[in-house]
């Protein structure tokens, strides 16, 4: 049997893939954001708060979320995506909500609606947390209250190794058992309010894998940082973090 | 220990720590959770001695009575009006509030004010629901005549205003454009056609540089090279 | 104010041919086309025409020809207005508006017949290539038609034929075959308001407009879709007119390709 000595695309294991994160893509949204990572990139635009259609979907004592995730037809490495909601999108916008959900403060919106929709032009695996660490960017582009901020990263194992940031060539890797999976976590707290997994893994693995996470949520979060820095500072103004 | 994180006029983003220490009192969209103080939104801080405020730098209207806002009519009630206020809440005008003449009942509303009006009007009162009232009774409210409706994000309001409304005068002044400004980031404006080209310029220029200093420098060095003449403030 | 009114001050601005934002009646907002937005298409671009931006993409599929055309691929092109373009989008199944959008911008490319259709038969009455573009709105500030059209045609410019691998298409392996492009088809919607002709407008603009006519021309000039929208009449002397204006628009806009 062989071990997983060497990444497929290079990287240590340990090692994110190059990150892009810029805010305000979309204007006429009320905030927006794109985030890509490696491959896999991703639109996030915010709405809101509106008024809620349906009405039964209303709270009378704080607004409410709601996520839409698609994928765009081209940007699978296969086939042709048919446009259209399906399970797995309904399942990761749903995910993605309550990924969300535990730093937003919406007790000044009664009976509105946050509209958060996300969409990916291409992808390589990692794409439903790509989505997440655009929709928290978007949401704080849109002035949304959050008391903490969201990153998402995908991590695993193929093979023997632990590795973090999986490509899609290492999800679909056949030369041994591998383990996908998606974490979100708030930034200051380190709490997880995403975690899902495909394959196999110890539990001890689980739970180092968890503590990496620590330090590539912080990764991201730090692109997430600047994005918002870059457009919200302007030159002549003494701001240097 | 007492330790304030952050200078004066940064720019914070949601979750960053602005303090630690029981002494400090947030404000703005600034909150405590146990010993620390965190923003909990994009905005700029403002610390005066114990206070430690953050100002929003984006972010939706949300209605405060006495806000003069700028609405368009959506739908005509039984007895008044509704008014989309570009925000999460509509708002309802009664008859009452409206005009200052006797109305017999049943009589035709449009001819005070049509579906697709835009009108100045003010916020007297807002419920916990987010029901909002409004009245366009005043001085200054009044349904607008021809112009053209611009839009910005509600934080920027008070930098295109300007101290005691020094920046929308100038602005006004010399290009010889009717500008109103609601609260809610909508923005009437009605003059000659370059003119205006003119002023949304300038406010798109304020809009992306509203917290910098000598933002009234910058602006007023603007108008003076589209106007192609110094101007007296 | 009305829209009668709003129109009454859009039309005293075009009297001085000021725009709202300063541009004349006949000029477009800057540009901008990027090719390979999506490396996991076989083609693709984005378009911006000043804040509207959409994207496009190439996907290829081996499917069975149509009974009546057995020696012709196929070519689908589908136009999604994803509701992060416009607080005036839902999602859910199209509507009229992206419906039209979608037929005009196929019958644009299609009738010119750009794409030669034999060209892409493999195995006549079995196999053929099916050609898919789908457009995505990004945001919407006003002229998706036109830049649906310019991201289609530039999708599909950019477009490369997968390898194919004991019967099989291997999407890793790009080929360096394109699609053979015969022509080089536009769509420019002329919209009428008051007295005045005026592309490329803006949303403030678009909503205040009495009648359009989206002209698709090919590179010499003919003719090759036409779609009127709108509630208003139009005469022959806004035909001639709108056609003239859109044709010569085409003609910018194809040297940026």
């Amino acid at each position: 049997m062989m071990a997983y000595t060497k990444r497929i695309d290079g990287r240590d294991f340990k090692e994110l893939r190059p990150m892009e994160a810029k805010v305000g893509v979309i204007p006429r949204a009320d905030g927006s954001a794109y985030f890509k990572i490696g491959g896999t990139a991703a639109y996030a635009a915010v709405y809101g708060p509106r008024t809620s259609f349906p009405r039964f979907l209303q709270n009378p004592k704080s607004g409410v979320l709601r996520c839409t995730y698609t994928m765009m037809p081209f940007s699978g490495a296969g086939d042709r995506v048919r446009p259209g909601p399906n399970r797995r999108s309904k399942e990761i916008s749903m995910v993605t909500e309550k990924a969300l959900i535990p730093v937003l403060d919406l007790e000044d919106f009664p009976n509105s609606v946050i509209d958060v929709f996300i969409s990916l032009p291409e992808t390589d695996a990692g794409s439903r947390c790509a989505g997440i660490t655009a929709a928290a960017l978007a949401l704080a582009d849109a002035g949304i209250p959050m008391k903490d901020f969201v990153s998402a990263v995908a991590l695993g194992r193929v093979d023997d190794k632990l590795v973090v940031d999986l490509c899609y060539d290492e999800e679909a890797y056949e030369g041994g058992p591998v383990a996908d999976i998606p974490i979100a976590m708030t930034q200051r707290s380190k709490e997880i309010t995403l975690l899902q997994m495909d394959g196999e893994i110890s539990k001890k693995d689980l739970l180092k894998l968890v503590e990496l996470a620590k330090d590539a949520t912080d990764k991201i979060h730090e692109k997430q940082v600047s994005a918002l820095k870059e457009k919200f500072l302007r030159e002549g103004f003494k701001n240097d973090n | 220990m007492s330790e304030i994180k952050v200078e004066n006029k940064q720019v914070v983003i949601p979750g960053e720590e602005l303090a630690s220490g029981l002494d400090f009192v947030p404000s703005g969209a600034a909150f405590r959770e146990n010993e620390k103080i965190f923003s909990k939104r994009v905005g700029l801080t403002s610390i005066d001695g114990r206070v430690i405020k953050v100002i929003p730098l984006a972010g939706a209207y949300v209605p405060n009575t006495n806000d003069v806002i700028i609405g368009k009519i959506s739908d005509i009630l039984l007895s008044g009006w509704r008014i989309n206020l570009f925000s999460a809440y509509d708002g309802v005008l009664n008859i009452k509030d409206a005009v200052n003449e006797f109305i017999r009942k049943g009589e035709d509303l449009t001819k005070f004010f049509e579906i697709g009006d835009w009108v100045v009007t003010k916020v007297t009162n807002v419920t916990s629901q987010k029901l909002v009232d409004l009245s366009t009774r005043g001085p200054g409210l009044r349904k607008l005549d021809q112009g053209r409706i611009l839009r910005v994000s509600p934080y920027k309001v008070p930098r295109i205003i300007g101290k005691q409304g020094s920046m929308v005068n100038m602005i006004k002044d010399n290009t010889n454009t009717q500008i109103t400004v609601g609260q809610n980031g909508v923005i009437w404006i009605s003059g000659e056609p370059e003119m205006e080209v003119v002023v949304g310029e300038l406010i798109k220029t304020i809009e992306e540089n509203s917290h910098t200093s000598g933002l009234t420098e910058r602006v007023k060095g603007l108008l003076e090279k589209k106007l192609g003449k110094e101007i007296k403030v | 104010m009305t829209i009668e009114n709003e129109r009454a001050h859009l039309l005293k601005a075009l009297r001085k041919n000021v725009r709202y934002d300063g541009r004349k009646t006949d000029e477009y907002r800057p540009i901008e086309i990027l090719y390979n937005i999506s490396k996991n298409a076989e083609g693709s671009a984005s378009i911006k025409l000043g804040d509207t931006q959409v994207l496009a993409g190439v996907k290829f599929e081996i499917d069975k020809p149509f009974s009546d055309t057995p020696d012709e691929g196929i070519l689908m092109v589908n136009v999604e207005l994803s509701p992060m373009a416009s607080p005036e989008f839902e999602s859910g199944p199209p509507d009229n508006w992206s419906i039209e959008l979608a037929r005009v911008v196929d019958r644009g490319i299609r009738e010119s017949k750009v794409v030669d259709f034999k060209d892409l038969c493999i195995t006549p009455g079995e196999k053929v290539w099916m050609v898919n573009v789908d457009i995505v709105a990004l945001n919407d500030s006003g002229n998706l038609l036109d830049a649906c059209s310019l991201a289609a045609i530039a999708a599909i410019k950019n477009a490369l034929f997968p390898e194919i691998v004991d019967g099989n298409i291997d999407y890793h392996k790009k080929s360096k075959k394109g699609l053979k492009l015969k022509d080089i088809p536009l769509s420019v919607t002329v919209h009428k308001v008051g007295e005045f002709y005026i592309v490329d407008p803006l949303s403030e603009e678009e909503k205040l407009t009495n009648a359009r006519l989206t002209v698709a021309t090919k590179k010499d000039g003919t003719i090759c879709a036409l779609q009127k929208g709108e509630c208003a009449t139009l005469n022959e002397k806004d035909i001639e007119a709108m056609v003239d204006l859109a044709t010569s628009k085409a003609e910018e806009l194809r040297k940026l390709l």
